[in-house]
């Protein structure tokens, strides 16, 4: 499943992120290794302050590792971003208010020098995939939060990148449109086959969404434990509802817990609470 | 229409007043020199249009002293702030520079442009004017350009967009409400710099001229009256901006007003 053999999306080796001064550095990430294979979905969760933000960062080359290597596709990170090879979705769907939906989408075939043609078939598409054609010509205000990320979800895909990396994407929406958009996030994943890096604290979101998830603990930051989930897919209401499901959520939680050595529980909360949070991982 | 509801309890309170100080003036037997009666003002106003203090030429001159006033410090405005913006390092200097001349009096700054630019020339009131307008612009759009969501420039760099994409398709946008806040403020500033700086001195058929006069001359219905195009002429340019923020940025809250999303 995580397709090893062929070349990863993602190859972390040794990665570190330290900020501040020589003086009095913070390691944020410390030794992390991670290969993310073709088409796979995996998960980085962990406690607000655990780093898995800027480990996202760094495989988008939004920020820069203080050591080891990010490779993406084979090559060095920023390299990876100059081709485009990844679209990205923030917490917050960062559209442009002055501009409709659809040219929303459009942004990235603007700047990519994408004929107006195509430009308008490509949108189309896109936002026939998030469900959202009849909104094209309206603007931002006009959409209700999940409705704007699903824009998001549109404009990270128009151009076709092979890496999709999601930034807490749902953290601000409540529990069932999060539930509605984890079922549309996952048939979109399917019918793209795209590799998906998605950073989340919630962990039935994880579970649910996954084909592996990444365990972090925090200061500094590692992946302390890589956890398959094995559940059947598609994966609908009866996957939310399986043993298997709450036997992987509580192995997760498990881990999550051995990961913070006993030290600050209250951090490592139900999936209720990690819902609530809106932590800067 | 609905505007027009909306400005109805303004409109009433305005007659209101009119009323009450036509009733005031006339009873209390107030003399005309000290505060003329508002029916006063508008026969003088009606007297003057076109004959006597030519009020209606004097506005047409004023109006361009202002628009051309307005035109130069807007650009101006915008040039600095693009400047500043595109070099972040010329902050430090440029920004205490244009505080330290927004600082500088208008009332001391007129009779020097009157020096400069000739006291009949109509540069002179339109340099008055555009010293007035630069600083509102200038500091809006700065921030304008300055003042945009990290995640959307992470977003930006996401697609490797150039800082020449950034700034036309991220930073232009986002800082036309602002530039549109600028524009408001400086259209009343240029209409109050032009006749400041024709107070110290110029042609006689501007209205800061007629001010003058007529109060020396003590005919303050004349004055009152030429106040009362002052202010509707500003008053003109502000709704003109307005109607340019409805145009170019029908899409920002404070134009869209509390329609539900």
């Amino acid at each position: 499943m995580s397709g090893r053999g062929a070349t990863p999306v993602v190859r972390l080796s040794g990665v570190g992120k330290t900020f501040g001064t020589a003086a009095t550095p913070v390691v944020a990430l410390a030794d992390i290794n991670l290969e993310i294979g073709q088409g796979e979905f995996v998960s980085l969760i962990g406690p607000s302050g655990c780093g898995k933000s800027t480990l996202l960062r760094l495989i988008g080359d939004l920020t820069e590792a203080t050591g080891g290597t990010v490779e993406i596709n084979g090559k060095p990170a920023r390299q990876a971003r100059l081709d485009r090879d990844y679209g990205i979705v923030f917490q917050s769907p960062v559209l442009f208010e002055w501009r409709t939906v659809e040219d929303n989408v459009r942004l990235p075939l603007e700047l990519f020098g994408h004929d107006r043609a195509s430009q308008a078939r490509r949108a189309q598409e896109m936002l026939e995939l998030v469900g959202l054609t009849e909104f094209a010509k309206r603007h931002p205000y006009e959409l209700s939060g999940g409705m704007q990320q699903r824009v998001a979800i549109a404009r990270a895909l128009a151009f076709s990148p092979s890496l999709l990396l999601m930034d807490e994407p749902f953290g601000a929406l409540d529990e069932m449109t999060r539930e509605r958009m984890n079922s549309e996030v996952l048939s979109i994943w399917q019918r793209t086959g795209i590799t998906v890096v998605f950073v989340t604290h919630s962990i039935p979101e994880a579970v649910f969404l996954s084909s592996r998830v990444a365990v972090m603990s925090a200061r500094p930051g590692r992946v302390t434990r890589l956890v398959d989930v094995d559940l059947p897919r598609p994966r609908g209401l009866e996957t939310r509802e399986s043993p298997r499901y709450f036997n992987l959520i509580t192995e997760v939680r498990e881990a999550l817990r051995g990961s913070e050595g006993g030290s600050s529980e209250a951090t490592l909360a139900s999936p209720e609470r990690t819902a609530a949070e809106g932590g800067i991982g | 229409m609905q505007s027009l509801r909306r400005n109805i309890p303004a409109l009433l309170i305005l007659v209101a007043i009119l009323v009450g100080l036509e009733f005031f003036v006339r009873s209390a037997n107030v003399k005309a020199f000290i505060f003329p009666a508002p029916t006063a003002v508008w026969t003088a106003l009606l007297a003057n249009w076109t004959e006597g203090y030519h009020i209606f030429p004097a506005a047409r001159v004023t109006l361009t002293e202002a628009a051309g006033g307005l035109l130069i410090g807007t650009a101006m405005g915008l040039i600095v702030a693009f400047g500043v913006s595109r070099f972040p390092r010329s902050r430090d200097t440029i920004l205490p520079l244009a505080v330290a001349i927004n600082a500088i009096p208008i009332v001391a700054f007129a009779p020097i442009a009157n020096n400069w630019f000739g006291i009949l020339s109509p540069f002179s009131k339109m340099a008055v004017a555009a010293s007035l307008v630069f600083f509102p612009i200038m500091i809006n759009v700065l921030r304008g350009l300055t003042d945009v969501d990290p995640s959307a420039l992470e977003l930006m760099r996401s697609y490797g967009a150039s800082p020449g994409a950034v700034t036309r398709r991220l930073r232009i946008p986002n800082a036309l409400p602002y530039f549109l806040t600028g524009l408001k403020v400086a259209t009343t500033l240029s209409l109050i710099g032009a006749v400041v700086g024709e107070y110290f001195g110029g042609l006689t058929d501007t209205l800061g001229r007629v001010v003058v006069g007529a109060a020396s001359a003590l005919r303050f219905d004349i004055t009152w009256s030429a106040i009362l195009v002052v202010a509707m002429v500003g008053m003109g340019m502000y709704l003109l901006a307005v109607a340019v923020e409805r145009v170019l940025i029908p899409w920002h809250p404070s134009v869209r007003g509390d329609q539900p999303a």
